[in-house]
């Protein structure tokens, strides 16, 4: 398939002479979640503003839709809509005249219906005529994605989405995501919350100090890097981990009562079996087992301190 | 071209003015009104004609055009700069829309305004003196061109500042000095030949004398010269304004 967004050998250097972004290569596929994962200051709000046309790039290129960000300014940018991080908001307008005014800049017809669906499902439908200046900050969150939506955009960029929101709120927004992802719509999404990444995202990428750092589907990600633990309840309490079971990678835990083995699943596949076996042997009996699995944040932390 | 964009744009910026009558409208009508009473009377009883004209009339040009320069800078520059200083210019600098739908949307607005106030102030002026205009038609293309041109060099000031003082700072230390001594309240050729000269070099010399043309047939400068002076200081403007969106300057660095 097509990408939708292409990033090809993308550079930036701020005019300070701050390299933000180091030869970046993505491609976003048409219809994902895409969770672009990083720190704080790792370069993602700058790969956005390039991808939306709000900053020039020092180098490389991006197509979205096959189609040249420059070169074929419109036709992009008619396709995107973009949440930023910051509650960039006006003060005087209401909530009804910013979201018709997105839709107009976007070159759109008003169409009420679909701006009184958007403002309904972000229950903004009763502010409509409040100025936005009288918001809440969550509210003025709700009325920046009303604005991004207004035009019916084909792709989503939603930068560090759930930054101080509340939960209502992040709920709210996670249906509206998911509606859009039925209805086709792509979803690129910032975050340092990698629980977020979880839940939502198809596909992972991790970025630090400017760069990609690895670009995988969720699950493979979480496969390949991800080490699990199985915890086993004795019947019997052990003193130390005998010596006929020190091939594994076993340690005691609840004061001797739980046996722990730590594994790679990408590793090996058999020693599951084999250490039940041993255990057998042993004498060692269990009343029950837990297998919990790395999550991202151990391998997002892994990750990130790997590079430095 | 992105017509319903540029109208969006127009649209904002003009409800921003209906919000703020009092500042966009009757503020500087209001303040016009006193250089009627103080010029007209105070002054005017001195002077009584210049070129056939009387003076309380001769005026009324050069106070249009000191309100129509002031107010087209001042409301274009913080037309673009309030956007930049509070961040939603990201949406407009993301929509599909063109340097020149952006200008035409922003510029259009203020021109506009100006417009308005410029003839609001030319029919406050009648209550005021008896007044006869001898080329309608050319007064209202030196008002559009202008206006256009002023907001444009505002709509410049709001990309360039980085600070409120920054946008204050062109309007009162350099547009209102220059209008003043532009001939605003004189005839330049009452200055001596030297003063003369020198006045060449004050572009706002050409705008009034042009306009004050149109009103009364009498000029400090040839008429074409000011139209030509005019058109010649829109185009400058407009490059500078390409100039800045081709690069991203202050806009996308
Ligand atoms: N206008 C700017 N001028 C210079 N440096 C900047 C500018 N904007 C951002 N940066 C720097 O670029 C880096 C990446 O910033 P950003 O893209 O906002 O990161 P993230 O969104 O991942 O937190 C940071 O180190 C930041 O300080
Ligand atoms: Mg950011």
């Amino acid at each position: 398939m097509q990408p939708i967004i292409s990033v090809a050998n993308l550079s930036k250097t701020y005019a300070s002479g701050f390299r933000a972004l180091k030869n970046i290569n993505l491609d976003v596929q048409p219809g994902e979640i895409f969770a672009l994962l990083g720190p704080n200051g790792a370069g993602k709000t700058t790969l956005i503003g390039i991808i939306c046309g709000i900053l020039n790039a020092s180098e490389g290129s991006v197509t979205v839709g096959g189609r040249d960000i420059v070169r074929d300014y419109r036709a992009t940018r008619s396709m995107i809509g973009l949440v930023p991080q910051e509650l960039f908001t006006e003060m005087f307008e209401t909530v009804w005249a910013t979201v018709t005014f997105s839709r107009g800049l976007f070159g759109k017809a008003a169409n009420l219906a679909h701006t009184e669906k958007v403002l309904r499902e972000l229950s903004l439908w009763d502010k409509k005529d409040n100025q936005i200046r009288t918001l809440s900050g969550g509210m003025k969150r709700r009325v920046l994605i009303a604005k991004a939506l207004a035009h019916e955009p084909q792709i989503l960029f939603l930068d560090e989405p759930t930054a101080g929101v509340d939960v209502e709120l992040r709920k709210d927004m996670w249906e509206v995501v998911r509606q859009l992802r039925a209805s086709g719509v792509t979803i690129i999404l910032t975050t340092h919350y990698i629980d977020e990444a979880e839940d939502m995202a198809d596909r992972i990428g991790v970025i630090n100090k400017g760069e990609i750092i690895l670009i995988e589907n969720k699950a493979e990600l979480m496969r390949k890097l991800g080490q699990k633990q199985m915890t086993l309840n004795l019947q019997n309490k052990l003193d130390v981990v005998p010596k006929e079971l020190s091939a594994y990678q076993l340690s005691l835990g609840a004061g001797g009562s739980d046996l722990i083995f730590t594994y790679d699943t990408q590793v090996d596949h058999t020693s599951i079996p084999a250490l039940l076996a041993d255990l057998g042997r042993a004498g060692i009996n269990f009343r029950d087992l837990q297998t919990t699995q790395r999550s991202l944040e151990d391998i997002f932390v892994g990750l990130v301190s790997q590079k430095k | 071209m992105n017509l319903r964009g540029i109208a969006a744009i127009y649209i904002f910026e003009m409800a921003r003015t209906g919000r703020t009558l009092m500042q966009s409208i009757v503020a500087p009508v209001l303040s016009t009104s006193l250089y009627f009473v103080v010029f007209g009377a105070a002054i005017g009883s001195r002077i009584t004609e210049i070129e056939g004209v009387s003076y309380g009339a001769f005026i009324v040009p050069g106070l249009i055009m000191l309100t129509v320069l002031t107010q087209s800078v001042m409301n274009a520059s913080f037309g673009i700069y309030f956007p930049r200083f509070t961040g939603t210019i990201f949406e407009i600098l993301s929509a599909p829309i063109s340097f020149l739908e952006i200008v035409l949307g922003y510029v259009g607005a203020a021109a506009t305004k100006s417009i308005v106030l410029g003839l609001i102030i030319l029919a406050t002026s009648f209550l005021f003196v008896p007044l006869h205009i001898a080329h309608p038609v050319w007064m209202l293309v030196f008002l559009v061109l202008t206006s256009a041109a002023f907001s444009l060099l505002g709509f410049i000031i709001g990309v360039w500042a980085d600070g409120f003082e920054r946008l204050q700072i062109i309007p009162l230390l350099v547009i209102t000095p220059l209008t003043f001594l532009g001939g605003t309240f004189y005839s330049t050729s009452v200055l001596s030949p030297f003063w003369q000269k020198v006045t060449l070099f004050n572009p706002l010399v050409y705008l009034i004398s042009g306009f004050r043309w149109s009103f009364f047939e009498i000029a400090d400068v040839h008429v074409g010269i000011s139209l030509g002076m005019t058109i010649f200081f829109l185009v400058i403007c407009l490059a500078v304004v390409w100039w800045i969106f081709k690069t991203g300057y202050r806009l996308k660095n």
